[in-house]
């Protein structure tokens, strides 16, 4: 859901525009001006999430306190649980770089560099964010070749970087290629701002997970202090009389043993009896 | 010679080797963290040639980027692949990021009929074996399913019992059988179902499904749909054997049995009073409507003869002057106090009704 503000400028359109385009089959685009301010108010944006039945957003507007300000937010049961506000410094749009565009609705490949991502709860929680922002709808099999592009986000001197590069698969004499990479998407310098973060407690509940979800415990299999993994494997009842074994050649009985240890055999039966 | 030359070959083959991986390698000092499920790679690194207090130039982010990617890549053409239509696909295990959901967890289910019964009866699902001895066979066979232990569809012979009828096909008799078992099973599935989504359609109006209804549902439906018209069913009319239904007036209100001491003395001494009395008690209002109602009556009855006889002598004018002007000589009792007023109630569409010009003085008494 992306949303334009009462006072968004002809930047900030852009940066939802190009956005959009990179979401393309699964977002919406609201074409009017909304007057509201998100970090106040939050009734107009449940409404809209409600009606359109999306739970991530984003917000632009500009005034002179916060140019060019992006707030990007996701809802739990239709009620906001995370926005963040972020500042956009420098813009460069798709139209500006002009390369061969990947196709739509691929799934993108992200990475974020840069040990700021897991230093502060913002910077955690912005990550997240992101992540549920961009990432595509969860597929079990992806074609290879149809890995297109790359969105790259570095955290570095309380600024983040986010670009995006087009792939190219170049031979390497094996069978991993080697990437070339192509800047194509928009490149966006942020600055973290105003930050509405859940509390613990509805963060926590927004994480529960039904247990038909929870990953399956595997049976028989522990692991001791050192890490040794032990197994239990349980076998039927085995005949050992009639067990495979190696042959040793050398210790096979001969004839004549055997016919001794027969005799012995009957005789020991004969005293038994 | 040819031994140097086969060293020279080796060689170069593991330089050539060294040389392909190396396009693939990438250094780094800590290993990047992956999520292949999302195709995610967390790299945390500090990012050392580009702390200056400027932004980084282009080819250096560009160079990162193409570090991490190449790593990435690299995990990725790691899982396993299989070809699906001339393209090859790998397969992704699922997303370790937990991240949060969208809509709440659903709520658990309500109890089907049966666990609600075995939990108040403190049933538990005992344990069976997979396995059961199969005497006809000697061996061990699964319990249902293919190749079943005691497998009643395929006998060749059913003993007609001594009960039954003689020309009834037993086989068929089974098969109808077990068709019931398996449709009052899904029937009751969908109700469970049902209850479960709490969709309980009344348009239906109390018809069933299914068509199997019992007479007093039938009776209630019917009842229910009739007076579902807009005058709430008064001009409804009975089919020839219908009866009226038992107990659809109005519910009578009676007092509770242990209640207020004082309303219930109040009564009984006004009860006790009205019998001392020598004079007999009137009902204004409910005498008044009595008297209406027979007249309304007395007026339709009327009408109907007037229309009968008017049809048999073609137009002619019924008895004339006996037009409903004041109350018919009537009996006692009932009449007192004041009635005058009220018995000016017959209808007043009766004059415009009549046919032809017949003088409309008649014996209108005000």
């Amino acid at each position: 859901m992306l949303i334009k503000g009462g006072n968004a400028n002809s930047a900030v359109t852009q940066v939802l525009r190009d956005v959009y385009a990179l979401k393309k089959p699964y977002g919406v685009l609201y074409k009017k001006k909304n007057i509201t301010r998100p970090f106040e108010d939050q009734t107009s944006l449940e409404f809209f999430s409600k009606k359109s039945d999306c739970s991530l957003f984003m917000f632009g507007s500009h005034n002179k306190k916060r140019p060019n300000n992006l707030v990007i937010g996701r809802m739990y049961d239709y009620h906001v649980l995370d926005m963040i506000e972020l500042g956009i410094e420098k813009f460069v749009s798709l139209k500006d770089i002009k390369n061969s565009k990947c196709p739509e609705g691929t799934k993108p490949m992200l990475i974020f560099a840069g040990n700021d991502f897991d230093v502060t709860e913002d910077y955690r929680r912005l990550k997240s964010l992101l992540i549920d922002f961009f990432r595509g709808p969860t597929v079990s099999n992806i074609r290879l070749a149809g890995l297109e592009y790359v969105l790259h986000f570095t955290a570095l001197n309380g600024k983040i970087y986010f670009r995006s590069y087009k792939l190219l698969l170049k031979k390497s004499g094996c069978r991993t290629p080697r990437i070339e990479l192509e800047e194509m998407g928009p490149s966006l310098d942020l600055v973290l701002r105003r930050t509405h973060l859940a509390s613990d407690d509805l963060y926590k509940l927004s994480m529960k997970m039904p247990k038909a979800l929870k990953p399956k415990k595997k049976k028989n299999i522990s692991h001791d202090t050192f890490g040794t993994t032990y197994g239990r494997i349980h076998m039927q009842k085995q005949d050992l009389s009639k067990l495979q074994t190696r042959k040793m050649k050398g210790l096979k009985k001969r004839p004549v043993e055997r016919i001794t240890e027969d005799l012995e055999r009957k005789s020991k039966r004969i005293k038994k009896n | 010679m040819e031994g140097q030359s086969v060293e020279e070959l080796l060689a170069k083959a593991e330089r050539d080797e060294a040389d392909k991986l190396q396009r693939i390698t990438v250094h780094k000092e800590l290993e990047l963290e992956f999520d292949l499920g999302n195709l995610l790679a967390s790299d945390r690194n500090p990012p050392t040639g580009l702390r200056r207090g400027e932004p980084p130039p282009e080819a250096e982010l560009r160079a990162l980027a193409r570090d991490n990617t190449q790593l990435l890549i690299n995990q990725l053409w790691q899982l396993p692949t299989e070809r699906v239509e001339e393209a090859l696909v790998a397969r992704l295990p699922e997303p370790t990021t937990r991240l949060p959901r969208e809509k709440p967890v659903p709520r658990p289910r309500p109890l089907t009929r049966w666990q609600q019964f075995a939990r108040l009866k403190g049933i538990r699902p005992k344990k069976k074996t997979n396995l059961v001895w199969d005497e006809v066979s000697g061996q061990w066979r699964r319990r249902w399913g293919y190749q079943r232990a005691r497998d009643d569809t395929k006998e060749w012979l059913i003993e007609v019992p001594g009960s039954a009828d003689p020309l009834e096909d037993q086989f068929a008799k089974r098969i109808q059988a077990k068709k019931e078992r398996v449709a009052k099973n899904e029937l009751n599935r969908l109700r469970n179902l049902a209850r479960a989504h709490k969709s309980r359609l009344p348009s239906s109006a109390g018809m069933h499904p299914t068509g199997h209804q019992s007479k007093q549902e039938l009776g209630r439906a019917l009842q229910v749909a009739r007076v579902s018209t807009a005058s709430v069913g008064r001009f409804q009319e009975r089919l020839p054997k219908e009866k009226a239904p038992r107990g659809s007036g109005k519910k009578r209100k009676f007092q509770p049995l242990f209640g207020d001491f004082a309303a219930e003395k109040k009564s009984q001494l006004e009860m006790l009073r009205l019998m001392n009395s020598k004079k007999p008690q009137l009902d204004v209002t409910r005498a008044a409507n009595k008297q209406m109602r027979e007249e309304d009556q007395e007026e339709a009855a009327k009408r109907r003869k007037m229309s009968q006889k008017g049809k048999r002598k073609g137009g002619r004018q019924g008895p004339g002057g006996r037009r409903k002007g004041g109350p018919p000589p009537s009996q006692g009792g009932k009449r007192k106090g004041g009635l005058g007023g009220k018995m000016n109630s017959g209808p007043p569409g009766w004059g415009g009704k009549r046919k032809g010009g017949q003088h409309q003085g008649g014996k209108k008494r005000k």
